[in-house]
């Protein structure tokens, strides 16, 4: 009974043993691959494809969130709201910032140069008047 | 360094979502607004950072330059012409836009989009809506500036195969796209940007002055979109967040503007509201008579009411009457009357505008309240005061359904033991519609200037 036991462990170790140098062996060549798969799914970035997953992802969910704080806000501060909007649109300014930052001159960069000006007034202005109303804001007494 | 600007930015975006929180209550609302000022700077120091900006002098100087140009009319605008001041800064958001992608354009590699004449296509898909987005924002915005400054004439200007036009416009503009995208050519973005230039000038004319709140926020809306536009063609999740943001609450702003005046947003964009052609409905004057009164009487009646509601609106702030108004509320409040402030949405040229305008004037936040607040106490109310307001006040939105405005929410003044109407005469509304109001027999027209009648009624209570 006992050595018939042993026999059948023996066996069965064996068959392990020969499944798990082939699990290596399979694993050794994925290993071999995976500088190609990166290199592949780097190439894919570059095209913009998860990109464009990603950053949809990101927009619908802004989108949730911005729909929930906004109802959020009291009806009386509607317009202070709309000043602060219309400074933060003006985030815009990162993308200015960017095409204008290059050392040597080209249309791009001029491009850039005047969409930071505008930005700028933008910013200055929708942060600054929306202060001017917020501080008019009081209670009784 | 990549992923450095990554949090930096994240953080950028969660403080623009603190700062909108912020606004939900007026104590907070400070504390929101520098949250939104740190998310700013945030951004633009984090962005400088980058080793693609090499060079600072000439970002710097812009910076100065746009940055006191935009303090000096945010500290000299009077808020009566806020609107006015909100669309222009919209226009310059929408061109901005333009200027990004017109720049990515030009120069793809420092974005990473590939290389100027073979940028990739969903990259210039991207573009091109961020380009157009902002450019039909940015004409739009100037003419919805015009109406409201009366540089243009409010008058909605229509003409036969308007919508038509615009439409194929729209076409033309998809069209566009598809061969921008086939072949990369220069002058197809320049093709796409001239017909959103075109058509945010032809969106815009045919919709009214008095539409205006729902343009104003409209365009808030767009600038939002625009970024966000340019966001996904520069590969920026904190432009996209940004834009989403924004776009959302322009389009609540829409919606809600819309709801007070119960138009679909459909129905203000198609536009030709507030023409001469709807000067139908109510037209049997009749043998109506209304009651005039003087400043005396109203003054009289007030001193002796317990409680008061004070119904502004637009012809208010024209008038610049708010602080005579809030004078005249101190005294009735030293008369233990008790005065408050009844707010229609559509009251004023953006929403919000009517509080702002009674905040400048030193009125408590507590005594002003909204339509859905304040509505059922009217009938307990001895004296309301209309000032400046109309439409908004006219009961046949209630029971007359031949009525252009039949449905739109409107304040129950009637409701109240006396109502006092200040008007320039007794002309209607901006929709030319007929107010029943003016006939009952509870309602004393006092006909003056919203200024001059408060300012004389304030005399009269201190004698």
């Amino acid at each position: 009974m006992s050595t018939d036991n042993q026999k059948q462990l023996v066996e069965g170790t064996a068959t392990l043993a020969e499944k798990l140098q082939a699990m290596a062996e399979k694993a050794r060549e994925l290993a071999e691959q995976t500088p190609e798969i990166l290199a592949n799914a780097a190439a894919t970035h570059g095209d913009g494809a998860p990109f464009i997953v990603t950053a949809f992802t990101v927009f619908i969910l802004a989108c949730f969130v911005g729909y929930y704080v906004v109802w959020k806000v009291t009806p009386a501060l509607h317009s202070p709201l709309m000043g602060i909007t219309n400074a933060i649109s003006s985030v815009i300014i990162v993308g200015a910032l960017i095409a204008a930052g290059p050392m040597d001159w080209g249309f791009s960069k001029v491009m850039g140069l005047l969409a930071v000006i505008l930005a700028s007034i933008n910013i200055f202005g929708g942060f600054i008047v929306t202060r001017r109303m917020l501080h008019m804001f009081k209670k009784k007494g | 360094m990549e992923t450095f600007a990554s949090f930096a930015y994240l953080i950028a975006s969660v403080c623009f979502i603190m700062a909108l929180r912020g606004l939900s209550s007026p104590e907070t609302a400070r504390q929101g607004l520098m949250f939104g000022m740190v998310g700013m700077g945030i951004a633009i120091i984090t962005t400088l950072m980058l080793p693609i900006v090499a060079s600072y002098f000439w970002i710097l100087l812009c910076i100065a330059i746009g940055g006191s140009i935009g303090a000096t009319i945010a500290h000299k605008i009077e808020m009566t012409a806020l609107p006015q001041l909100v669309a222009a800064f919209h226009s310059l958001v929408g061109l901005a836009a333009v200027f990004v992608a017109v720049s990515a354009f030009y120069n793809p590699e420092a974005y990473h989009i590939g290389v100027f004449g073979d940028i990739h296509t969903g990259s210039l898909i991207e573009m091109s809506l961020g380009a157009a987005i902002g450019a039909v924002t940015f004409t739009g915005s100037i003419i919805a500036w015009g109406k409201l400054q009366g540089t243009i004439s409010g008058k909605p200007v229509t003409f036969a195969g308007q919508h038509q036009l615009n439409a194929g416009l729209g076409l033309l503009m998809i069209l566009l796209v598809i061969l921008l995208c086939a072949t990369n050519a220069t002058f197809y973005m320049w093709a796409i940007i001239a017909v959103a230039l075109a058509l945010g000038i032809l969106m815009i004319i045919p919709i009214g002055g008095a539409d205006m709140p729902v343009i104003v926020s409209m365009l808030n809306s767009y600038s939002g979109w625009a970024a966000a536009g340019i966001g996904f063609t520069l590969q920026n999740n904190l432009l996209i967040i940004t834009g989403a943001l924004v776009g959302a609450s322009g389009a609540i702003l829409s919606y809600i503007m819309c709801k007070g005046m119960n138009r679909s947003f459909l129905n203000v964009l198609l536009g030709g509201f507030g023409g001469e052609q709807a000067a139908g409905g109510g037209g049997d004057t009749g043998d109506k008579n209304a009651k005039i009164g003087a400043a005396d009487d109203a003054a009289y009646i007030m001193k002796n009411a317990s409680s008061v509601i004070i119904v502004p609106g637009y012809g208010m702030a024209v008038a610049q009457a708010q602080h005579a108004l809030r004078e005249m509320a101190d005294i009735l409040k030293k008369e233990g009357v008790t005065v408050r402030y009844a707010i229609h949405p559509v009251a004023g040229r953006m929403p919000g505008h009517m509080n702002v305008l009674l905040a400048e004037a030193n009125v408590p936040y507590d005594e002003v309240l909204e339509l859905e607040d304040i509505n059922r106490d009217f009938a307990q109310t001895d004296v309301v005061y209309v000032i400046g307001a109309n439409d908004i006040t006219n009961p046949a939105a209630k029971n007359d359904s031949t009525s252009p405005i039949y449905g739109m929410p409107v304040l129950d003044v009637e409701k109240s033991k006396t109502v006092l109407f200040v008007k320039r005469s007794l002309g209607s509304g901006y929709a030319g519609i007929d107010n029943p109001l003016f006939y009952q027999d509870h309602t004393l027209m006092l006909l003056g200037d919203a200024k001059k009648m408060t300012e004389d009624i304030v005399k009269a209570l201190e004698e």
